[in-house]
């Protein structure tokens, strides 16, 4: 589904350049669910971007469904670390954004709206601004608008890092329960070893500067998976520790 | 902000309590009538001379005597204000939409504004009368001239403070910039806009009077300067307190439309 090959982004800045991504090389198959993990700084709303067309990258070829991104594409959806709500559309309003956008058919996308805000336990808040919910509530209705043209890519750049651990490991469970009801290819960035093992079935763990592909790890663990009491207790454990290896490396140097 | 604590302020769908109406409007005027009954006092206690500080009763009086002439003259210097408002806030956004919009344009005409904006506009007056004689027209012209300035500045400004993750947003659906402009960057601009306008219709008043008092032959400024000829000092105190209600329902009919047609800015109470 999507493709990347020697991919490298270069920034030029004030102070010379930054290589902020090196050399990738990765495959995500279609339905396959991807967490990308690394240090600040390593490059991963970057691949993000350029996966979402939103950036171009310095070298090198990014494929989605067999197409060459040169341009934000339809089929693709990012969400943010915040929820980016406009203040002055309710939540059905925002929801429906991309439709509008797009110029898709509202009276048919209008019944997924509501749809999707039911199916993240909204409904009833339709009307609602977003001044009137909290922080969780906003990111749920960011989730639903990034779900509403039934994208075939959803890119996630840290979208639960701002809640508190229950609303977040809600979430969690939220999107692999949506995941399973319809076909999504997931690129998930998060700073939480955990969530990443939660929800992945594949790790990408980057190195920073230059931002490389360090390792990728497999997590073979059956769905649905919950953080709390669950019988693959071990088998988590395990993959945490060797990510947080990964991620951690033995001391001297590498600054956060 | 959490919701709660604008659910108290602000609940969903409930107008405001029987309290808070009372300290909406009880708590402005209880200040009136303190400073008023401050002011009688004073021209009381220190037998102060009609002509120097009239009372609050000389200029009631005063107003009672020509209500007739002082409404029509009130009429004609809040048309002045209200046109020449009107005419800035309707050249002003464009024109802060073309400074947000471009570079190039910000580059070119900024210096200038900041430039016109400096001359004190009580020097241009007279040059306005000059040009334009002692009608209408060169009290709207300075009007505008005062309002233009604030508009622009807060427009513009609001214009180029869309976050920058709603920018992204709408440019990951490969929204054109027609949309990116009319679905986020203009409506997120808006509580920024009624910032300029109230800033500027504060402003209007002044504008009208300054050229009302440099040449005219109506007017409340006109009226203020032909009763300080005559030291009718009662009259001027009447048309200075007309001078303020114009400004008040001005400014809080401002507020009242923002409140109407932005309800989700966080500037509302
Ligand atoms: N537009 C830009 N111009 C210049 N440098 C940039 C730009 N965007 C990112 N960088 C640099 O590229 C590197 C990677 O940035 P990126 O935002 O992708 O990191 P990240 O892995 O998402 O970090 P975090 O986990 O903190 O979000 C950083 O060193 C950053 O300074
Ligand atoms: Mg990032």
């Amino acid at each position: 589904m999507i493709e990347l090959r020697h991919v490298s982004q270069v920034f030029s800045g004030r102070q010379g350049e930054v290589h902020a991504l090196d050399d990738i090389n990765l495959e995500v198959d279609g339905n396959e669910f991807v967490t990308l993990v690394g240090r600040s700084g390593c490059g991963k709303s970057t691949m993000l971007r350029m996966i979402a067309g939103l950036l171009k990258p310095t070298s090198g070829t990014i494929t989605v469904a067999g197409e060459p991104v040169t341009k934000p594409r339809q089929d693709v959806s990012f969400m943010f670390q915040r929820a980016a709500l406009l203040p002055w559309r309710t939540v059905l309003d925002n929801v429906m954004l991309p439709v509008e956008i797009l110029r898709l058919d509202k009276a048919v996308h209008r019944e997924r709206a509501h749809e999707l805000i039911e199916l993240v336990g909204l409904a009833g808040f339709e009307k609602r601004l977003p001044r009137e919910l909290s922080g969780g509530m906003q990111q749920r209705v960011s989730l639903c608008r990034s779900l509403i043209q039934n994208p075939k890519v959803l890119l996630m750049d840290e979208p639960f890092s701002a809640l508190d651990a229950l609303t977040r490991e809600e979430l969690s469970v939220e999107l692999q329960r949506i995941k399973m009801e319809q076909e999504t290819t997931i690129v998930f960035v998060t700073h939480s070893i955990e969530e990443a093992v939660l929800l992945a079935d594949r790790v990408v763990v980057l190195s920073p500067r230059p931002g490389r592909l360090r390792k990728i790890v497999e997590v073979d663990i059956p769905r649905p998976r919950t953080l709390g009491h669950n019988a693959h207790a071990d088998r988590v454990t395990e993959v945490s520790a060797e990510l947080h290896e990964l991620l951690v490396p033995a001391p001297a140097g590498g600054a956060a | 902000m959490t919701s709660e604590t604008l659910g108290r302020r602000r609940g969903p769908r409930q107008g405001p309590s029987l309290k808070d109406r009372l300290t909406d409007w009880g708590l402005p005027l209880l200040g009136l009538v303190a400073v008023i009954a401050l002011w009688w006092a004073a021209t009381v206690v220190f037998s102060i001379e009609k002509f120097l500080v009239p009372s609050p009763v000389d200029v009631v009086d005063a107003f009672i005597g020509q209500a007739g002439y002082l409404m029509a003259q009130t009429w004609v210097t809040l048309l002045e204000t209200v046109e020449g408002f009107l005419l800035a806030a309707v050249i002003g956004v464009p024109i802060a939409m073309l400074i947000a919009g471009s570079r190039l344009l910000e580059k070119m005409i900024y210096p200038l504004l900041l430039a016109v904006n400096a001359v004190p506009k009580i020097a241009i007056a007279p040059i306005l009368v000059v040009w334009m004689g002692f009608g209408q027209m060169p009290k709207i012209v300075m009007v505008f001239l005062l309002c233009f300035f604030p508009i622009v500045i807060s427009t513009a400004t609001g214009l180029k403070s869309t976050p920058a993750e709603l920018a992204e947003l709408v440019r990951s659906y490969g929204a054109s910039r027609m949309q990116a402009f009319f679905k986020v960057r203009f409506p997120y601009a808006l509580p920024q806009v009624m910032v300029g306008l109230k800033t500027a219709i504060s402003l209007a008043v002044i504008g009208a009077v300054i050229a009302e008092f440099v040449g005219a032959d109506a007017g409340l400024g006109f009226v203020i300067v032909q009763s300080g000829a005559s030291a009718d000092t009662p009259l001027a105190f009447a048309s200075m307190v007309l001078l303020g209600i114009i400004s008040i329902v001005l400014f809080y009919g401002l507020s009242a439309l923002e409140n109407l047609v932005l309800p989700w800015a966080e500037e509302n109470r």
